[in-house]
């Protein structure tokens, strides 16, 4: 579903920020990305939807080149869904807007199918009630799972997660991860970074380490909590997973 | 002080003042407003395109216009227009423009610079975070700017739009330059008619005065209501 191959970034020549970055995602399948902050997790992921541009490697989603000018990337930036770790729900749209503008504007959806595809979705991350509501009247947790809804209203074929719960207070981490374990049950393609390493034993089929802009560890997540091969991961689950 | 003052004068002028002046006067404000913000706009998206030719021209214009002073931009403008127009369609002798297309014209392209500085902030005011949402959901970079990035920019800059606004019904006064019946101009007018001049001024200064008062308190009463709520 998703190939990486030999991704590499840098800003100037002496800041390089991914190095040969080589992996791939199948479908169904759900890959976290972990790693120490400042280790290019976010920005490789961000590389998938062309966010972010690179210099040289690919990168494919569902067969087609993200990095090839020809490409549509409006079109395929609405097959693939992202969620970012600040919401970035749209403040000025009531959160029944938000989950509309795309499907209207991109899908060509009518309003009628778009508010009930939404309501739908509200329905499932059990905010049905606060369709009418403005983003910032919501808590955090709640505005992450209304950005999930809003993803998730366009049908995308894989679902893209930046640190989605690292701007959350604690107590509402749960509710989002929730959601997004029920998406990974229900078979949706997830490349996730996070550093909920609960989310990862519990749902991840591989998980991927990367420190400095390289992908260190790419590895089942059985191999990879059971015996990391490198020292760099070794050390970075032993800090993490300490307390 | 008052008592050889006639203020029969202005009474008897008033509907000339209005119809007339002040009539020419809102409908020169509004339109270079209008004007102004969708050319302003314009200039505000070029100077923040990736493209630096683009931003070099917008920025050149926006400099040029800010450092002429407005009097001579209208004086000029109304005398060349004209044979700018013979030159552009080629005709024999300069084309006679009008003095309130003339003025308008150069009050879209004055405030057009101020506008674009005011929107240029508004949409670096919105973080980045917000088109990359709108361009990971599939909306192009029109899309992406009419609806998610400008509509916040807009709100976020209305009350300073309109005290620009203000700003600009004041200055529409200047087009007394071309003996244009403004409202200033009809003021000025029944002034020398009547020699009545100081009666005149006075009123015209309390009418620009209160219009502009109103106008102030209007945007803080609208700035409270519009706010985004963050």
């Amino acid at each position: 579903m998703i190939e990486i191959s030999h991704v590499n970034k840098w800003y100037s020549p002496t800041f390089q920020v991914l190095t040969d970055c080589t992996t791939s995602v199948t479908k169904g399948e759900v890959v976290v990305v972990c790693g120490p902050s400042g280790s290019g997790k976010s920005t490789l992921i961000k590389c998938v939807n062309a966010l972010e541009p690179f210099q040289s490697g690919d990168i494919s989603v569902d067969g087609t080149k993200v990095n090839d000018p020809k490409t549509n990337l409006p079109k395929l930036r609405s097959r693939v869904g992202m969620v970012f770790q600040h919401f970035e729900l749209f403040p000025h749209l009531k959160i029944i807007d938000n989950l509309c503008l795309a499907q209207q504007k991109v899908l060509g959806r009518s309003s009628d199918k778009a508010v009930a595809k939404g309501m739908q979705l509200l329905d499932r991350v059990g905010l049905q009630e606060q369709a009418q509501k403005f983003p910032a009247q919501l808590s955090g947790g709640q505005q992450q799972r209304v950005a999930i809804a809003r993803a998730l209203a366009m049908d995308p074929i894989v679902m893209l997660f930046d640190e989605p719960t690292s701007a959350l207070d604690p107590e509402m981490v749960s509710e989002v991860l929730d959601v997004m374990v029920d998406l990974a049950h229900e078979g949706m393609t997830m490349m996730v970074v996070t550093h909920e390493m609960g989310f990862a034993r519990k749902v991840a089929n591989r998980v991927i380490f990367m420190d400095r802009g390289e992908i260190v560890e790419d590895a089942p997540k059985e191999d990879f909590f059971g015996k990391p091969r490198s020292d760099r991961a070794q050390k970075f689950l032993s800090k993490i997973l300490s307390h | 002080m008052f008592s050889n003052f006639d203020f029969g004068v202005i009474v008897r002028a008033l509907p000339y003042l209005f119809y007339e002046g002040m009539t020419f006067t809102l409908m020169l404000t509004g339109l270079a407003a209008l004007g102004g913000l969708v050319f302003g706009t314009a200039i505000a998206l070029m100077r923040l395109s990736g493209y630096k030719t683009l931003g070099r021209i917008a920025g050149f214009y926006v400099d040029f216009m800010r450092s002429l002073p407005l009097v001579l931009v209208i004086f000029w403008f109304y005398f060349l227009v004209p044979y700018i127009g013979q030159w552009v369609t080629g005709a024999s002798r300069p084309i006679s423009v009008g003095a309130f297309a003339s003025s308008l014209i150069t009050f879209i392209m004055f405030e057009a610079a101020y506008f674009s500085e005011i929107m240029r902030a508004g949409i670096q005011s919105i973080s980045r975070g917000q088109p990359a949402a709108a361009n990971a959901l599939g909306l192009t970079y029109a899309q992406t700017m009419r609806y998610v990035v400008l509509p916040q920019a807009f709100r976020n800059m209305l009350p300073v739009l309109i005290t620009q606004t203000i700003v600009l019904f004041q200055d529409t006064s200047l087009v007394y330059v071309l003996s244009i019946t403004d409202f200033l101009g009809a003021a000025s007018k029944i002034a020398q008619r009547d020699g009545r001049l100081v009666e005149m001024y006075l009123f015209a200064a309390v009418v620009y005065f209160t219009i502009s008062c109103i106008a102030s308190f209007g945007v803080r009463r609208l700035q409270a209501r519009i706010a985004i709520i963050r």
